[in-house]
């Protein structure tokens, strides 16, 4: 035991004595909230707009008022040439161009469908569904104006309409930050844990520092641990402090328990730093490490369901997902802090991150070999 | 008689290179045994089996009494290993270094002051200092500070001596020298001969092969030709002229002379025709005495 807190101790001492890490360790989780969390939106705000208006009646300035009036869509353009529309979307100076057909407006008053075109750049297919579905619901929004004003001029009789009220809930502004920092507080304890961990055992190699520690009686689960422990309370403690960030900069409701996410941080750090470990025993140089790592890193963490729905992925994504320690916490880190979720409720993502961890760090300690 | 080391048919190699070829040696306790040969012999890698971190391919090796393969955790509780690269934390002080090898050993400073004061008390007013901040000569100090910290029985220093200047490197050896009255076994290896005269017993190596192993005097006296010693202002023409004569057997510069053997031990008139037809007026050659280095070359040229 004496010996397992003298090295960890020595791990302190040489972190706090790099004039770099020792900053970067509170520096990091600061920017990282401070830029990713407001930055990361998937709200879609001020789409623009190009209109060929070629009916100038009442009724399609009804409509373009409408929409000049939505906080989606900003006109940026109006042309009567559907060339010139045509090269503004190509010149990616708008993403949706609508097109009022002449006529549009005498087929109102005379009753017959009004036709749209509307055509929309689908590069980022789910932008471009998502603005299409907005454009959509402010002509039906149009549209039912329409209605109640033939109604109430008698040109119309009513009908039955089903009437639908929904409500969000857990998140009912749908605020995209909620829903975004937990995950970016993942990520942020992943690179703690995954990076520096790392370099740090190789940074052991490369000086030969190891090979005098191997000829030694340090046990290799003694060595395995003081390397894990160090980086496993830095990684809470900036957990902690994105949170506090979260708190104070976007006052992030905290609905569940604040042990179970440190319980849930706690595991998944084990987790990593086992897999860190494991890596770098395979790894002679700082830069063989970095680029495995990085390279798992951003596996792990597209593929955990921080920025798609983790349901729509492929079946084998899913599986994959299995093993991905991040796509747990993640889940996790969202349930406790916008759910309020218990134990209970997460003790099947919670127990899966037990197992790899458990898994992981088996690796690490049998992989690592005091002897060539 | 208890052997320290006791090693047999050692063999490794590492892919086509052969490292060590049946190596076979024994070490006595408190000697100070030296392995002497250029880069790339094979000190490096022996060493590396000695302190358990390298398994032998072939071959029986027991130090200590303990088995190197079966036996290593015991056997690491006894050993101070001093590895050819500076290889402590650059970014911990002299203390801490020393304070953190203590410790993982399961001792302390204070138990084994004794044994290192002679070395530590050299850089003990520096111990605030980052160790990667000394000079080269410290640096030594305080690993060997660190291998003897948990009074080991045998101490493996791996080319301790290599970079350091002549002043440091002599002060070394009196530092080792002292060691003896501790009991502890020396296993060293140099690439330097004058070196050699410093140790009990040694080994020359070379290819991974033992050339001989005996007292440093008892080497210089395996000698087998008598030695002569040639000076002249233009040595590189001397070399060149003393290898063109008849009689000659072996011509090599030894720092600013020319050593040299002739088939019948004799200098005669016939020689100094010899090199003043080859334009040397100035030569002077004398009988000299053989060193370890002289015997090295012999043993490394000698047809098998």
């Amino acid at each position: 035991m004496r010996t397992i807190l003298y090295l960890i101790r020595k791990e302190f001492i040489q972190i706090f004595r790099n004039k770099f890490i020792s900053k970067a360790i509170f520096a990091v989780p600061i920017v990282q909230m401070l830029l990713l969390v407001p930055a990361i939106t998937f709200e879609i705000k001020n789409v623009r707009l190009a209109i060929i208006d070629k009916d100038m009646t009442p009724e399609s300035r009804g409509l373009i008022s409408k929409l000049e009036g939505s906080t989606f869509f900003k006109i940026s353009y109006s042309t009567f040439s559907e060339d010139e529309a045509n090269n503004l979307l190509h010149g990616n100076k708008c993403n949706i161009i609508l097109h009022i057909p002449s006529g549009f407006g005498k087929d109102i008053v005379n009753r017959n469908p009004g036709k749209l075109l509307a055509t929309v750049d689908a590069i980022n297919a789910s932008t471009a569904q998502l603005s299409w579905a907005y454009l959509n619901g402010v002509i039906r929004d149009y549209n039912k104006d329409l209605i109640t004003e033939n109604i109430s001029t008698g040109t119309m009789t009513p009908f039955p309409v089903i009437q639908i009220t929904n409500r969000y809930w857990y998140n009912e502004m749908l605020n995209y930050k909620y829903y975004m920092l937990p995950g970016i507080l993942v990520i942020l304890v992943t690179a703690i844990g995954f990076l520096l961990a790392g370099l740090n055992m190789v940074r052991e190699k490369e000086s030969g520092t190891i090979e005098q520690i191997n000829v030694t009686p340090v046990r290799k689960y003694h060595f395995i641990i003081a390397k894990m422990v160090p980086f496993l309370l830095i990684g809470l403690v900036d957990l902690a402090l994105g949170l506090v960030i979260g708190k104070l900069a976007f006052n992030i409701p905290f609905a569940g328990s604040i042990f179970i996410m440190f319980l849930g941080a706690t595991i998944f750090l084990i987790a990593v730093l086992g897999l860190a470990l494991f890596i770098s025993t395979f790894s002679d140089t700082q830069q063989q490490y970095m680029f495995v790592a990085f390279f798992c890193m951003i596996i792990f963490i597209l593929m955990s369901g921080i920025f798609t729905p983790f349901e729509s992925m492929p079946m084998w994504a899913q599986d994959f997902n299995l093993i991905n320690p991040v796509a747990y916490l993640i889940r996790i880190n969202r349930m406790v802090m916008l759910k309020g979720s218990t134990i209970q409720d997460i003790s099947h993502d919670l127990s899966a991150l037990v197992l790899i961890a458990i898994c992981f760090t088996t690796l690490a300690v049998r992989r690592y070999r005091k002897r060539a | 008689m208890y052997k320290t080391i006791e090693s047999s048919g050692i063999s490794k190699s590492f892919g086509p290179t052969k490292a060590l070829d049946e190596i076979s040696f024994s070490v006595n306790e408190s000697e100070v045994f030296g392995f002497i040969g250029p880069d790339g012999a094979g000190k490096t890698t022996l060493f590396r089996i000695i302190t358990t971190l390298l398994l032998p391919d072939k071959g029986e090796i027991k130090v200590l009494g303990l088995d190197c393969k079966a036996d290593y955790k015991k056997l690491r509780k006894n050993i101070g290993y001093m590895p050819g690269r500076f290889s402590l934390y650059q970014d911990l002080t002299v203390e801490e270094n020393l304070n953190f090898y203590a410790t993982v050993f399961g001792t302390t400073i204070e138990e084994n002051y004794d044994l290192i004061s002679d070395i530590y008390s050299h850089i003990e007013p520096f111990k605030k200092r980052l160790a990667g901040k000394l000079s080269g000569g410290m640096k030594q100090k305080l690993a060997l500070s660190c291998a003897l910290i948990h009074k080991p029985e045998l101490l493996v220093l791996d080319e301790p001596t290599t970079g350091v200047d002549a002043v440091s490197r002599s002060e070394f050896w009196d530092m080792l020298a002292k060691l003896r009255q501790h009991k502890i076994t020396i296993l060293v290896s140099t690439p330097y001969m004058d070196e050699a005269m410093r140790c009990d017993r040694v080994a020359l190596i070379q290819g991974g092969k033992i050339l001989a192993i005996d007292t440093p005097q008892k080497i210089r006296e395996g000698f087998s030709k008598k030695l002569f010693s040639a000076r002249a202002s233009e040595k590189y023409k001397l070399i060149k002229a003393l290898k063109q004569f008849h009689n000659t057997l072996t011509a090599y510069p030894f720092g600013d002379s020319v050593h040299v053997t002739f088939m019948n031990d004799t200098i005669d008139d016939s020689l100094y025709d010899h090199l003043k037809t080859s334009g040397i007026n100035d030569a002077y050659i004398t009988e000299t005495e053989a060193g370890i280095e002289d015997r090295f070359l012999e043993l490394m040229n000698k047809p098998e």
